[in-house]
């Protein structure tokens, strides 16, 4: 298994879309924080880069890789190896090559001008937003053998998930605005993983306005140790579930 | 030479009438307790108290006279009775140590209270748990300066003020440190006063409660995480200089809360990380010059119902909402602010940029109808809101901009 993921690493970090994007994620970073005047200003850019830029690339990517590499997996699974082996190895060796790209290209310039709390937050977000993409992404790519298609798919997850997510929370929150709707946002949030990302990292960015009564009841919740604990967790669950369903598929997959 | 000696022996006899006696109060001496020491000392004398501990139940200072502590002696209160009542005029009182005064939800006790008097100096002194600290009724041109106040209840009910003034006029309340009272500082129905130099931090309801109080200025003070911030309501003419409103956190927190206020000055303060910098409401021709506001989650909350306000050469600066509004009416005035927000541009170089700067976003008139949207706060969707917002105003008052915002901040 260790053979696989070192080799599929290597061939993904040899591919010139990755370097490009840690060159471009370098550059972003290093020039929001040298041309803004408030650091505030630039951990805003940063948050933008790491909710929209950051699950775009890494969902797009990764369904590429899988497609382009189906005769590649069709060759090993004709080698006495475990299916689930070789999904999983596929899965490690996108999510470490991504989200190497992501702490060298933003990950360092940032450990560089910002390394208050708001900022380390920033990066563990974007860390875990880049792995639940590619465990979405493969998700997008078992389902159906079309990859137009499955790219397809995939951009229409992430536009769900950045947009239109939280166009129907607006809509809700209008139509239910009679409710006491602070405690079941909580929940909602946790529902989109970009979501939850925006909000663990506005806690601690805007603090002063959060501290108004509907931001008084996440800072309660997510401001905690034990809801830090639960929203990482619901994070990784993020990154199981996919991961789980789409390798389930993998092992029935004809093909 | 028989009339210089006359002379002398008269001027003599003067002076002797007027140099007043000093009365020395402690374990060592005759009076043991102050209270002797006040029967025994004559109008205009000094009380020099020795460092011990006074159990004087409620000590009444009825004589003009001069109590000064040595080292702080204690006025013990015991939890039953009122320290110290000040009921002459003229009486200087200085450099105790103040404790545990009665609490009652009837009787309002305090550590020193003045009751009806004029000239009277409270220096020097510490109160510690005391239900109100220094109380001051009816009484003019009185000074209250470097007192340290604190006190450690819990509840509102059980915690009186720090510096409770009510219908005094020329008061000096100058230099006091006050933490943990209910207010730290009230005025109801003073005139004519100054508040200067005080620090006012961590009491459980307002730092600073300001009503009915006609003609007074706060300048310099500090007011720091204080459980509602600061309110000054149904006044006029107050003048607000260089104050400092620091990390007043809440939903009903606010650096101030401006409530029926009209002909006041706001100038040169600063609002740093409060939950709303300033809350207008009902305030008419108010001046606000040179204000700083950094890092807020609003700067400034102004409610349809305020007229003639003036806001300019402030500063703006990493704010989460910079204005607030709820309503579409504007008869205020915004000019030549500093707003970090601002994306404009300049071409004839004069650092006054050359396109109006709006300060109050889509999001923030959402959030004012739907608080739970705050949840939305920075998302791809709010943020495309926000921008066509601005290219085609709906939701956001149309008269509400800064024509002539500055490109670069001010240096306060």
């Amino acid at each position: 298994m260790i053979k696989i993921i070192k080799y599929i690493l290597l061939d993904i970090l040899r591919n010139k879309m990755v370097l490009g994007y840690a060159v471009f994620l370098f550059a972003i970073t290093f020039t929001v924080f040298s041309l803004e005047d408030s650091t505030l200003k630039g951990l805003l850019s940063m948050l933008n880069l790491v909710l929209f830029i950051v699950p775009l690339v890494s969902v797009i990517f990764s369904t590429i890789y899988v497609y382009n590499s189906s005769e590649f997996i069709e060759l090993l699974v004709s080698q006495p190896l475990k299916r689930s082996r070789i999904w999983l190895s596929i899965f490690v060796g996108l999510a470490g090559a991504l989200s190497l790209a992501f702490f060298a290209g933003a990950g360092l310039p940032m450990l560089f001008y910002e390394p208050s709390p708001t900022g380390l937050m920033l990066l563990l977000m974007g860390f875990l937003i880049s792995v639940i993409f590619v465990a979405i992404a493969m998700l997008a790519a078992v389902h159906t053998r079309d990859k137009a298609k499955g790219i397809g798919f995939a951009i229409l997850l992430w536009i769900y998930f950045s947009l239109l997510f939280d166009g129907l929370v607006l809509f809700l929150l209008f139509q239910f605005a009679d409710y006491p709707l602070e405690k079941a946002m909580i929940g909602i949030s946790a529902l989109n993983p970009i979501d939850l990302g925006r909000i663990l990292v506005l806690l601690k960015m805007d603090v002063s306005a959060l501290m108004g009564y509907t931001g008084a009841v996440f800072k309660e919740f997510y401001g905690t140790d034990k809801g830090l604990i639960v929203s990482l967790s619901v994070m990784v669950l993020w990154i199981a579930l996919p991961l789980l369903y789409s390798l389930k598929k993998f092992n029935r997959k004809d093909l | 030479m028989k009339t210089i000696a006359i002379l002398l022996l008269c001027i003599a006899s003067i002076s002797n009438i007027a140099i007043s006696r000093t009365v020395m109060v402690g374990a060592s001496h005759i009076d043991k307790t102050i209270r002797s020491g006040i029967i025994n000392a004559n109008t205009h004398d000094t009380l020099l108290v020795e460092t011990g501990i006074y159990h004087e139940h409620n000590l009444v200072i009825d004589k003009p006279i001069v109590i000064i502590g040595i080292d702080h002696p204690i006025i013990e209160g015991e939890h039953k009775y009122e320290n110290v009542s000040i009921k002459a005029d003229s009486v200087t009182f200085s450099g105790f140590s103040i404790r545990n005064s009665g609490i009652s939800s009837i009787v309002d006790y305090a550590g020193i209270k003045i009751h009806n008097r004029h000239h009277v100096t409270i220096v020097n002194n510490i109160l510690e748990d005391c239900f109100f600290g220094i109380y001051s009724q009816y009484s003019v041109n009185c000074i209250i300066k470097n007192n340290k106040l604190t006190a450690h209840q819990e509840l509102e009910q059980q915690s009186g003020n720090g510096i409770h003034c009510w219908k005094s006029d020329s008061l000096q309340i100058i230099g006091n440190t006050i933490t943990g009272h209910r207010d730290g500082i009230y005025f109801e129905f003073v005139t004519n006063s100054i508040i200067w130099r005080n620090i006012s931090f961590g009491n459980i309801r307002y730092g600073l409660h300001f009503m009915f109080s006609n003609s007074d200025t706060y300048a310099a003070n500090v007011f720091e995480k204080n459980g509602a911030g600061v309110a000054v309501m149904f006044s006029k003419k107050v003048k607000m200089y260089h104050n400092y409103f620091i990390e007043n956190w809440g939903d009903a927190s606010y650096g101030i809360l401006l409530k029926e206020i009209s002909d006041s000055y706001i100038d040169g303060n600063y609002f740093v990380r409060n939950t709303s910098g300033i809350f207008l409401e009902g305030v008419s021709r108010v001046e606000m010059y040179n204000n700083d506001f950094t890092e807020n989650g609003w700067g400034l909350k102004i409610q349809a119902s305020c007229m003639e306000i003036v806001l300019k050469y402030n500063n703006f600066r990493g704010n989460t909402f910079d204005v607030g509004t709820n309503g579409s009416l504007v008869l205020n005035t915004f000019e030549n602010n500093y707003w970090d927000k601002y994306e404009g541009y300049d071409l004839n170089k004069d650092k006054i940029g050359d396109i109006p700067y709006r300060p109050v976003s889509m999001f923030s008139m959402v959030v004012e109808k739907n608080p739970p949207a705050m949840m939305l706060f920075r998302s791809l969707i709010t943020t495309l809101m926000d921008r066509s917002e601005k290219v085609i105003p709906s939701l956001t008052p149309e008269q509400l901009k800064d024509n002539h915002p500055l490109m670069k901040p001010l240096r306060l």
